[in-house]
């Protein structure tokens, strides 16, 4: 293909001298919070969007000021690992250079929200004073490893998390951009990057490792899932699931979300390989001119899983052995104490949309964009148990926290801050909100075209009520929202979910597997609160009534016909809707 | 100047004569020709008078004096009122026969003062008893070493103020005391004028020149010479229309936007007024008058206190009207002063208030108006049997407020724009807001408000499109420049342009960023520098941000630049002095004298312009 044809972002990587760009004047320019347009592509690698708030928008444009311009900053956190100290360091970060509140990711990581221009430097200093970076939390290249949170085993997760951080080091890009740019550093010889090269790859790449039977970092949303393979408590190697990812565009079925394929097992011995040449091979095949078609699933989709196998065996000799059994049960949290077999306890707590913030006695937090239970102190709670903890912190896939490896002598402190500052540990909460998800949406996500986490807390509640009424309360049902179609809280992954399309307006999706492993379809277009609520009350009631024993909704909807069976994402757009209205 | 060179047979010089003339002529300044074109007259009419002797001549009135002896007069202004009046001062005494010439003081030669036989002085006074930007030299001068005797000189002064500020009048004071001291005779009394001097000045300006009139007889015919010379300084505004203070224009808010961010602590509104058929014209630089009215609810509260009916009939400024009018639309009802107090103070043969208005208790007196309002002064200090009428009397008339016109005509001739910061606070448990902002703020809706165009020539930019700029606006002080930017956008100056804002927050503060972001990114702003003064621990100003861009604020200096200040007197407009003294001395390798001397030098080439209040 001639350079004409490259999207206006391979331009930009091009030009960029690895990831400069304009950037450095664009932070000394004091007339705008804004950075350069080009320069915002750019910053995505070093792990931060240019936002604004979009609930202002329009008042300051007629009060004649720009729009308040600020940006939203993801940390790299591989496996979602963070000491104590880490974290007062990244709360007391919150406070001092963003909107004084945190949000976890469905990537196990922290988010910082309207931070302005001038506070990212001092911000990416201060985190990397405790040794956290947000090289690559974003951008296209390899972004945050996830990997199970779930802590039973304690010492496989240990070495689950160390396989996390390995390929994490391993894929992330060596230009010394941000250490110049950011940590102020001085320059350093030549840049190269041995992976990527000077146009990185075409698209964002997302790694994720499971420990079956929890799927709790949703590990086939992935361009590379590794599932872990366990016997008699040893890791022996992981099976391979390439070419997930969520995010598609309304009415455009040329893109569909995907789910990852296994393509075999590979010893730990291969495994760094064999990640690294699936990487290369996106790099050198993903789509550079179309970045609607260039995520790793239609790179696969568009040549087949046969020539991956060619590829890796032409490339590297890679033969993957056969994919081992294996079995995932949910991709949900179990939240409250569990014994680690290492004799420490871990708890799971749940974080509602994953905001961790202070309440008001009016349950609102920063000027009222955020709610949540009057007067909770949540922010404030995990900061002291972060002062006494002196196990790690784990942020889950999704966006709960795990205080991991407390010691039984410990555990009576630790449940009494739990009390004090009553934090949920499952107690607190319904089974269905313990279930439910939202992405970040308005006002500060650009790409948001309703809202999200500020409106399903309100949504779940009328629902609690249809469950409740149906007698089926305490049944985990996996509820996603986002506010656009690009799948930051793994929609597609919903037995619910809710996309948006306008304001106030969803698509309602139904029937994923209650494991992770199937995508849901459209069921409704375009529909408000009160035609959600009509919707789902009979579907819900009729669940109650006909259920089997042990049936989750998301397979329970396609076995009465409610909706048919998505199969593989390259049929996530046919037979939607019901059969009935078909 | 450029003149066509004289002709030996076109004039009745001889060749050397027509020369030495055309050479002399072309090195004038146009207000050098008019003096010298009155001089010229003056001589002139000696000669008819008393050597030819011609019938016609022979039975002018006997003058007392020399009827060509120049009346000089000179002004020092800052808002232009003393500029205003010393002109219609000039055309009145021309039409009276006397030989008078307005003088700019920042463009009179101080060391002339000694050679002038007639001297006429209009001057106001700003900030804390100074003398205007345009009067500092020559009042620096008589107080100087090198003062000249001034034993042949006759003298009066007009002193323009505003009685609610402590050093009412004082530079008009200092130059009436001082030209006694200096040996000159006081020919008319001094009159301090008030806000609301129309009448005072009026009075005045007759009894002027009746007074010079009997000192130097005079003709009955002007003298066409000293008006015909284009250019110069008695030629009015090319802005000049037929509405004026005392005839505005009816103008309609079109847009009324608040400028800051949410979260504030400032609350400045943008306001544009439709001007289409008004036929007004202005320049960049120059003011918007605006006739106010008060706060429907403070004349409610203010005769509620009085114990009056707002529909008793009371003779206002012209003729009967009721007494909720006359406090609505023509008395300041807000601000108290010295002079109200003791008018007050007759009437309420209050002892504790009679004890306050004592010379030895001016400073509780101070106190005592600080943040308080008649209102107080009422509730304080009650009457019990005061008529409406009685009430008025006390009363200065409302005074006209000024706003830097932000707009451009050029750029925008049917609107002009506005950036007014409201002002509310709260003082002794009272809510109290301004005049004319808070009405412009919140009561301009569907009503018309009466304006005029105030020029102000010592704010102007320079004639040369490609000269550099440096304009120095924190707060709603940028009002003007944003009218400099449209108006050279207008124009395609190729100049360049450097802007100086400051304000307390970047997020909320930042007036008209959208504005300066697209002028930079088309080039027509060149340079701009912002303090944002609460956005971080140590506090940064303006003026801060010049003395870091110093050597470049200098290298535009030196290459011609015209440095521009509004905002603030009191503090900022110091600050920035002498930050700008500092970068002189430091980069013109100057003493503090030398420095000093720089930029007085620039004051006086019109390089350096104040628009300060």
């Amino acid at each position: 293909m001639s350079d004409k044809e490259l999207s206006a972002v391979e331009h930009i990587k091009i030009a960029s001298n690895y990831l400069r760009g304009t950037i450095a004047q664009g932070l000394a320019d004091e007339l705008t919070g804004s950075i350069a347009e080009d320069d915002t592509q750019l910053t995505k690698f070093h792990g931060f969007y240019q936002q604004d708030d979009r609930d202002l928008r329009s008042e300051r444009k007629a009060s004649k000021l720009e729009p308040h311009y600020q940006f939203m900053l993801r940390l790299r956190l591989p496996a979602g690992v963070v000491t104590g100290q880490q974290w007062l360091k990244i709360d007391e970060l919150a406070h001092r250079y963003a909107n004084g509140t945190l949000r976890l990711t469905t990537r196990q990581t922290f988010q910082y929200h309207g931070v302005l221009k001038k506070h990212l430097r001092p911000l990416l200093q201060g985190a990397y004073e405790v040794g956290v970076d947000a090289r690559g939390a974003c951008g296209d290249v390899n972004r945050n490893v996830m990997a199970s949170a779930n802590p039973d085993l304690s010492a496989l997760h240990r070495e689950v998390h160390d396989w996390s951080v390995k390929i994490s080091e391993h894929l992330a890009w060596k230009s010394r951009a941000y250490e110049e740019i950011f940590l102020q550093q001085p320059p350093q010889g030549e840049d190269h990057e041995p992976i990527y090269g000077t146009t990185y790859l075409p698209r964002k790449f997302k790694i994720a490792i499971a420990i079956p039977p929890e799927n709790d970092v949703d590990v086939f949303a992935n361009d590379i899932g590794l599932i872990a393979i366990v016997d008699n408590d040893k890791l022996v190697g992981f099976n391979i699931a390439i070419g997930g990812g969520m995010g598609s565009t309304h009415g455009d079925e040329a893109t569909y979300p995907r789910l990852g394929s296994v393509i075999g097992f590979a010893t730990p011995e291969d495994t760094l390989e064999v990640v690294e040449e699936l990487v290369k091979i996106q790099r050198d095949h993903g789509d550079r001119v179309n970045r609607k078609h260039a995520r790793f699933k239609y790179t696969i989709d568009d040549h087949g899983l046969g020539w991956i196998h060619e590829q890796l065996d032409e490339r590297a000799g890679i033969k993957l052995k056969p994919a081992r059994e294996y079995k995932f049960e949910r991709n949900g949290d179990p939240l409250g104490w569990a014994e680690g077999d290492n004799g420490n306890w871990h708890l799971t707590l749940f974080i509602e949309n994953g905001r961790i913030a202070d309440f008001d006695d009016n349950g609102t937090a920063h000027y009222g964009q955020y709610q949540g239970p009057p007067g909770y102190k949540l922010m404030t709670a995990l900061r002291e148990l972060a002062k006494i903890h002196t196990g790690e912190f784990r942020l889950t896939g999704n966006h709960n926290v795990i205080v991991a490896n407390v010691k039984p002598e410990d555990k009576a402190a630790v449940e009494e801050l739990v009390a004090h500052y009553g934090l949920d540990d499952g107690q607190k909460y319904s089974t269905l909100r313990h279930s439910a998800m939202a992405c970040v949406a308005f006002p500060t996500c650009a790409l948001a075209m309703a809202e999200s986490e500020r409106y399903l807390p309100t949504l779940v509640t009328k629902i609690e009520k249809i469950v409740t009424d149906a007698g089926i309360k305490d049944q985990p049902i996996v509820i996603r929202m986002t506010g656009c179609p690009n799948g930051c809280a793994r929609p597609f992954l919903g037995e619910i979910g809710f996309v948006g399309k306008a304001p106030g307006k969803y698509n309602l999706y139904l029937g994923a597997g209650h494991d992770g492993a199937r995508l849901n379809k459209l069921y409704r277009e375009n529909i408000d609160e009160q035609e959600i609520l009509a919707e789902l009350t009979p579907i819900i009631e009729q669940y109650a009534a006909e259920r089997e024993a042990g049936e989750p909704f998301g397979d329970f909807v396609i076995r009465a016909g409610i909706i048919a069976e998505t199969t593989e994402g390259r049929f996530f757009h046919e037979n939607v809707g019901s059969p009935e209205a078909a | 100047m450029k003149v066509t060179p004289i002709q030996e047979h076109t004039s009745p010089l001889d060749a050397q004569q027509a020369q030495q003339l055309s050479a002399l002529i072309e090195t004038l300044t146009p207000m050098q020709v008019t003096w010298i074109s009155g001089y010229l007259a003056g001589i002139n009419a000696t000669a008819v008078a008393g050597e030819v002797a011609a019938p016609a001549q022979a039975a002018a009135p006997a003058a007392q004096g020399d009827a060509s002896e120049p009346l000089t007069i000179l002004y020092g202004s800052q808002t232009g009122n003393a500029e205003d009046i010393a002109e219609t001062l000039r055309e009145r005494a021309e039409a009276a026969g006397l030989n008078a010439t307005a003088y700019d003081m920042l463009d009179y030669k101080p060391k002339d003062l000694k050679k002038e036989k007639n001297v006429v002085v209009c001057v106001s006074t700003h900030g804390e008893g100074d003398p205007p930007d345009n009067a500092e030299e020559l009042h620096a001068f008589i107080y100087g070493k090198k003062a000249p005797k001034l034993d042949g000189l006759k003298f009066s002064v007009l002193a323009f103020g505003d009685t609610s500020y402590e050093h009412f009048c004082q530079t008009g004071k200092d130059f009436d005391a001082q030209l006694e001291k200096l040996g000159g005779t006081r020919l008319t009394d001094r009159v301090d004028l008030d806000v609301d001097f129309d009448e005072a000045a009026e009075a005045w300006i007759e009894s002027t020149i009746d007074k010079y009139k009997q000192e130097l007889g005079g003709g009955e015919t002007p003298h066409p010479t000293v008006t015909a010379m284009p250019g110069a300084i008695a030629a009015p505004d090319a802005g000049t229309t037929s509405y004026s203070r005392k005839n505005p224009y009816s103008a309609e808010v079109l847009e009324n936007v608040v400028l800051n961010g949410r979260g504030s602590d400032k609350e400045v509104h943008h306001i544009e007024m439709d001007t289409e058929d008004s036929g007004l014209v202005w320049e960049p630089g120059d003011s918007l008058g605006i006739i106010p009215e008060n706060d429907p609810a403070v004349v409610e509260e203010l005769i509620a206190a009085l114990n009056l009916s707002p529909e008793e009939k009371v003779t206002g400024i012209d003729g009967e009207v009721t007494l909720q009018h006359a406090l609505t639309h023509q008395y300041e009802i807000t601000t108290l002063t010295r002079p109200l107090i003791e008018k007050y103070a007759v009437q309420a043969q209050n002892e504790s208030l009679d004890a306050l208005l004592a010379e030895d208790q001016r400073e509780a007196l101070a106190e005592y108006m600080h943040g308080r309002f008649l209102i107080d002064l009422v509730e304080d200090y009650p009457i019990a049997a005061m008529t409406g009428q009685d009430f008025v009397r006390l009363l200065r008339k409302l005074p006209p407020r000024l706003y830097s016109i932000a707009s451009s005509h050029a750029a925008n001739p049917d609107e002009i724009h506005l950036t007014v910061a409201a002002v509310r606070y709260e003082t002794f448990g009272r809510a109290r807001s301004g005049v004319a902002s808070i009405q412009l703020a919140d009561r301009s809706e569907d009503v018309k408000l009466p304006i005029y165009i105030d020029h102000n020539k010592n704010f102007k930019l320079p004639d040369n499109d490609d000269a550099p700029i440096i304009m120095i606006g924190p707060g709603t002080g940028v009002a003007p420049f944003r009218a400099f930017l449209e108006e050279r956008e207008e124009r395609e100056a190729g100049g360049d342009n450097w802007l100086f804002f400051g304000a307390q927050h970047f997020l909320t503060d930042f007036y008209y960023q959208t504005d300066w972001l697209r002028w930079r990114k088309e080039g027509l702003l060149t340079r701009m520098d912002v303090a944002f003064s609460r956005d971080q621990e140590e506090k940064i100003y303006v003026q801060d941000k010049i003395r870091a861009a110093g050597k470049e604020v200098f290298e535009w200096i030196e290459r011609g630049a015209t440095v521009y200040v509004c905002g603030d007197a009191n503090a900022m407009a110091h600050d920035v002095h002498e930050a700008l003294l500092e970068l002189i001395g430091e980069n013109a390798g100057l003493d503090a004298d030398g420095a000093a001397d720089y930029l007085k030098n620039l004051q006086k080439e019109k390089r350096y312009q104040r628009d300060v209040y």
